[in-house]
């Protein structure tokens, strides 16, 4: 990778997660400079969903709002240079990269490059992967994966930031991947933009940092933050930006003019988010040290991250594996007053004394009440007015390894409307049907089982 | 000492983590996260989640942001699809652990900014 080196890039996230708002990536590319688009659409249970839909129909199995983002502002990419990284290929990235394709030539380009990161879905050398001694045992409890391997769905390893800085090596302007940490989503650019290398672990791990601060969209720029009412103009909240130097140094910062804001505070929020042990935060490149760093606040939206510091890498990657775990069920009314509450606890007794009538019962762990407005968030603490709510959500639900049994449970709860209390109402959703619980399944592979592959095609 | 709520010392965000949830607390002073490191213990929020959280709580510190790193091992009904709860995710935990009512020395509070009064939106 010769080329000459910049001393700044300028990264955004536009995506925290499949159904964020297109708005942010959309603003991004349009309000303000910017050299890197990063997107990350997947989440655990997504993957799952994704092999099914794949199952159906062999060209599906990815993200498709990536793909309805692209025809909006591919204009925008072309004209800025403006080059995009996003995890939205699924378990399909070749389909992904195809409809992509298809945009760019609908829509009179040519000489773009898309490339595919691959490698990550293991699901179908599973068995072969076990029979080689791998037990992927559960993270968290322990057990072996022969526990439940016949009713696994999807099984994606967590692949890290270098193979997306060997697509950007190869020229592309457009780089899918598969399932991959969301930090080297951003991490993958810097890797390539200043030359970073395995080892270079305070590096590595300041851009793991810096993909960790923006991972979420808006959540560091004011949004989910505790303090709302000091947040301007939520509506048009700016999406964060990363501006980064080849120390490892960088401004988390938004453009001019957009709405939220850039705190220390407001970036303290994100780091918190899903924390471990801030001391090891670990991924396929580096384990992060989230207590190295020094935050200072610049004033202007703009705050400084400098002093990150990494250790050596893991041996293994992180698999995530779902399975077919049970299925549940659940339903929700709405109970005004006067006696809220009082109708609302009577009308859940009703619906299970007419369950166990037919011969259905459900343990307490297998079913589900709670009277929303009567504080079901912070159940358990003394909040002001929740023992009399002038109107109460009953939702009610159930869950277990028995489809009929838990199928049985929605035709019950409409019933209420004509033979419960007075007063319920609000039943807009039609029956409760039984779906699917996915479990997860979150184990660890030797790295040199491992070959991720990237592919450059040009549209 | 006044009793006062933690959020008018500290700022919390909170969100799942596997079968359970992590509760970042971040103190609003220098002071104020001297004093949490104290008497925020994992006893006393393991206390405080009885009701959400059945399992274990486990505290982390990282100084440099101010930050306590609470992990409620089982507040999430099962986690992840599995969870039946209007809250499966534990977002709504951060702001249940700023409930808390605690007795801060004024010296702490002389030195932390409150936040906006009720009322005070931009």
């Amino acid at each position: 990778m010769q080329h000459n080196r910049k001393d700044k890039v300028l990264i955004a996230n536009g995506q925290g997660f499949w159904g964020d708002s297109i708005l942010g990536p959309i603003r991004l590319v349009k309000e303000g400079p910017l050299d890197y688009l990063t997107l990350d659409y997947l989440a655990e249970v997504t993957m799952s969903i994704m092999q099914k839909l794949r199952a159906r129909r062999p060209d599906q199995g990815y993200a498709t709002d990536f793909v309805k983002l692209i025809e909006r502002i591919l204009p925008d990419l072309v004209d800025k240079g403006i080059r995009v990284v996003a995890n939205a290929g699924g378990v399909n990235p070749h389909a992904c990269k195809d409809a992509v394709l298809a945009v760019i030539r609908k829509q009179g380009y040519n000489g773009i490059k898309v490339a595919v990161v691959e490698g990550d879905d293991i699901l179908a050398g599973l068995d072969g992967l076990m029979a080689a001694g791998e037990t992927f045992r559960n993270m968290d409890t322990g057990a072996p994966l022969t526990d439940v391997r016949e009713r696994v769905s999807s099984a994606n390893v967590y692949l890290g930031a270098f193979p997306i800085a060997e697509a950007l090596g190869q020229g592309a302007q457009i780089v899918i991947t598969g399932r991959g940490t969301d930090p080297g989503l951003v991490l993958g650019p810097l890797i390539h933009e200043f030359g970073w290398q395995k080892g270079d672990w305070d590096r590595l791990a300041a851009g793991t940092v810096a993909g960790h601060i923006v991972e979420c969209g808006a959540q560091c720029t004011g949004g989910n933050y505790t303090d709302w009412r000091d947040v301007p103009n939520m509506a048009l909240i700016g999406y964060p930006i990363v501006e980064a130097h080849p120390d490892g140094s960088f401004v988390v910062t938004k453009h001019a003019g957009t709405g939220g804001m850039v705190t220390r505070d407001t970036v303290v929020h994100q780091l918190a988010y899903e924390m471990g042990d801030p001391a090891a935060y670990i991924t396929p490149d580096v384990v992060a040290d989230f207590t190295s760093f020094e935050l200072t606040d610049e004033g202007h939206d703009r705050v400084r991250i400098s002093g990150v510091r990494g250790k050596a890498e893991t041996p293994t990657y992180k698999v995530s594996m779902s399975f077919q775990d049970g299925w549940k069920s659940v339903g929700q009314l709405t109970v005004s007053g006067p006696d809220a509450l009082a109708k609302a606890r009577l009308s859940a007794r009703v619906v299970w004394e007419r369950l166990a009538y037919d011969g259905f019962e459900y343990s307490p762990a297998e079913r589900l009440e709670e009277y929303v407005g009567a504080n079901v968030c912070h159940r358990g603490l003394e909040v002001k007015g929740a023992d009399a709510p002038s109107e109460v959500v009953l939702r009610l639900g159930v869950k277990g390894p028995d489809f009929h049994k838990v199928e049985r449970f929605g035709p019950e709860l409409v019933p209420l409307v004509t033979s419960g209390p007075p007063g319920v109402t609000g039943f807009a959703g039609g029956r409760p049907k039984a779906t699917e619980i996915i479990g997860y399944w979150p184990a660890l592979i030797t790295k040199d089982k491992i070959q991720p592959r990237v592919t450059t095609f040009e549209a | 000492m006044p009793v006062v709520q933690l959020q008018r010392i500290a700022q919390a965000r909170s969100g799942d983590k596997g079968e359970g949830s992590n509760v970042g607390v971040l103190a609003r002073s220098e002071a104020a996260y001297e004093f949490l490191v104290k008497v925020l213990t994992s006893e006393r929020v393991r206390a405080h989640f009885a009701a959400i959280n059945p399992g274990g709580v486990k505290r982390y510190e990282a100084h440099n942001i101010r930050v306590l790193n609470f992990l409620l091992e089982d507040s999430l009904g099962g986690g992840g699809s599995a969870s039946l709860l209007t809250d499966a995710q534990g977002k709504t935990h951060g702001l249940a652990l700023l409930r808390m009512e605690l007795d801060v020395p004024e010296a702490v509070l002389a030195v932390t900014p409150a936040p906006a009064p009720v009322g005070a939106q931009r």
